[in-house]
């Protein structure tokens, strides 16, 4: 019998059967994990395999290869707490989807693991406006480095200078200055204020921020796999443009 | 395969019913065979000849439009969103609402892939606009997918310019606090209001 406990985030639930589900955990130290969870959709445990919930989870199973059995106990409700707000929830239902059709089985991202943590503790926050956005783009950026396809926002692709970054290379994912992207400006994928520490977080820079994770995430880890982005993902985006006023559809002027 | 192999096969394919439990029916059946298997089997074929769904508000019924939406008993100006038939028949069962219904046959699920074009929304809107039509009320599940759906319709019914509300979310009747998970009692004391 192999067997071990984890934190884990519910990614999603499948029914299966009349009463279970297979669930699927983003867990700390196994990765993205399926197991049977009996009785997932009876009275008492309802509510506790919603995605985006932090579960304390044991998983059990005659051999490790086997899908197993979890069960476990709700340690933060997550989704409870954002069903009232439209942007947030679509925001968890996002992650949740983007991470469990991004990440392989079974191979531990403890980094994606707490970033998602994160960024599902900050959602639930009362009063940080749409600053949560800004930590969901992030964590899609680390998400893209763990997956081997990180973005390079430190110095300027042409000139070695972090001077004034302002786009970054659809091709090379590196970042460009303003300056020397000016003449390829329609080429190229605004950078957001936020992800080169200069201030910014206001709708035209998180709108362009997830316009560049959904860049890359489509291009390196849906499209290779003959796969377009979570419907959640693209529902997500359009709600944030539908709810601010954008001044230069997402490009800095 | 025998027939009866036939009928046990085909029961062990309902919700609640296993194999065995399959069996046991079909014995049962056997044994009442004039008091029970005849009726039941005239009832089975009249259902799957008369059944369909109801062209206004989705829900089943034997005639089209159904009981509800032709009972002029029931009051035409508010509507009650649901995914389900089951939902609507739980309504009846707490004889709670006497308005109409309208059935949108699941909610949005990315897992499924259940989109917006799968839900019967476009006629939901329609009666929205309708002038006798003021109020919408969704009741879709407390989960995810359900709300994610329910704010989903809030938006497609905004031009209607019909009032949107949805069910509360909170401590349950019977429900002892110490029991309830923190996300519920967060929503509870969101929705509190004075006594």
């Amino acid at each position: 019998m192999v067997d071990w406990t984890d934190e884990g985030i519910v990614l999603a639930a499948r029914p299966h059967g009349e009463g279970s589900a297979v669930v699927t955990l983003l867990t700390r130290a196994h990765g993205r994990h399926a197991g049977l969870v009996r009785g997932a959709f009876s009275g008492r445990a309802r509510g506790v395999y919603q995605p985006g919930n932090r579960i304390n989870a044991e998983w059990r199973a005659r051999l490790s290869e086997h899908l197993g059995n979890y069960t476990g106990e709700l340690s933060a409700g997550h989704a409870a707490a954002v069903l009232d707000d439209p942007l947030k929830l679509a925001g968890l239902s996002s992650a949740c989807a983007v991470a469990d059709a991004s990440l392989p089985e079974r191979e531990p991202h403890p980094r994606v693991h707490d970033g998602l943590a994160a960024l599902l503790d900050a959602m639930v926050m009362d009063g940080i406006g749409d600053a949560w956005i800004a930590a969901y783009v992030s964590w899609e950026i680390g998400l893209l480095a763990d997956l081997g396809y990180g973005l390079d926002l430190d110095a300027c692709a042409a000139t070695g200078s972090n001077d004034d970054l302002a786009y970054v290379s659809p091709r090379s994912g590196r970042a460009v200055s303003l300056a020397a992207g000016e003449p390829y400006r329609d080429k190229l994928l605004p950078l957001p204020r936020f992800l080169v520490g200069a201030g910014g977080g206001d709708p035209d820079d998180l709108f362009a921020g997830l316009a560049l994770s959904g860049f890359f995430l489509e291009r390196h880890v849906f499209a290779t796999h003959g796969r377009h982005p979570p419907p959640s993902r693209t529902r997500f985006v359009e709600r944030f443009a539908q709810g601010t006023t954008l001044s230069g559809g997402g490009r800095r002027e | 395969m025998g027939d009866l192999d036939r009928v046990m096969q085909l029961l062990a394919k309902l919700p609640g019913l296993g194999p065995r439990s399959a069996r046991r029916a079909v014995l049962h059946l056997m044994k009442r065979r004039e008091a029970l298997m005849m009726p039941l089997a005239d009832a089975l074929a009249n259902a799957a000849r008369s059944i369909r769904a109801c062209s206004v508000c989705g829900n089943l019924d034997s005639a089209d439009p159904c009981a509800i939406c032709t009972d002029d008993r029931r009051d035409p100006s508010v509507i009650c969103v649901v995914e389900d038939v089951a939902d609507v028949w739980a309504l009846e069962r707490a004889v709670a609402f006497r308005g109409r219904y309208h059935v949108i046959g699941g909610v949005l699920s990315a897992l499924d892939g259940v989109g917006p074009e799968d839900l019967n929304l476009d006629t939901l809107v329609a009666r929205a606009r309708e002038p006798a039509v003021t109020e919408v009320i969704l009741a879709m599940n407390a989960t995810v997918d359900g709300q994610t759906t329910a704010h989903y319709v809030a938006d497609r019914l905004a031009p209607a310019g019909v009032k949107v509300s949805r069910l509360a979310h909170g401590v349950p009747v019977g429900g002892e606090l110490d029991y309830l998970d923190d996300g519920t009692l967060m929503q509870a004391l969101r929705a509190r209001h004075s006594v």
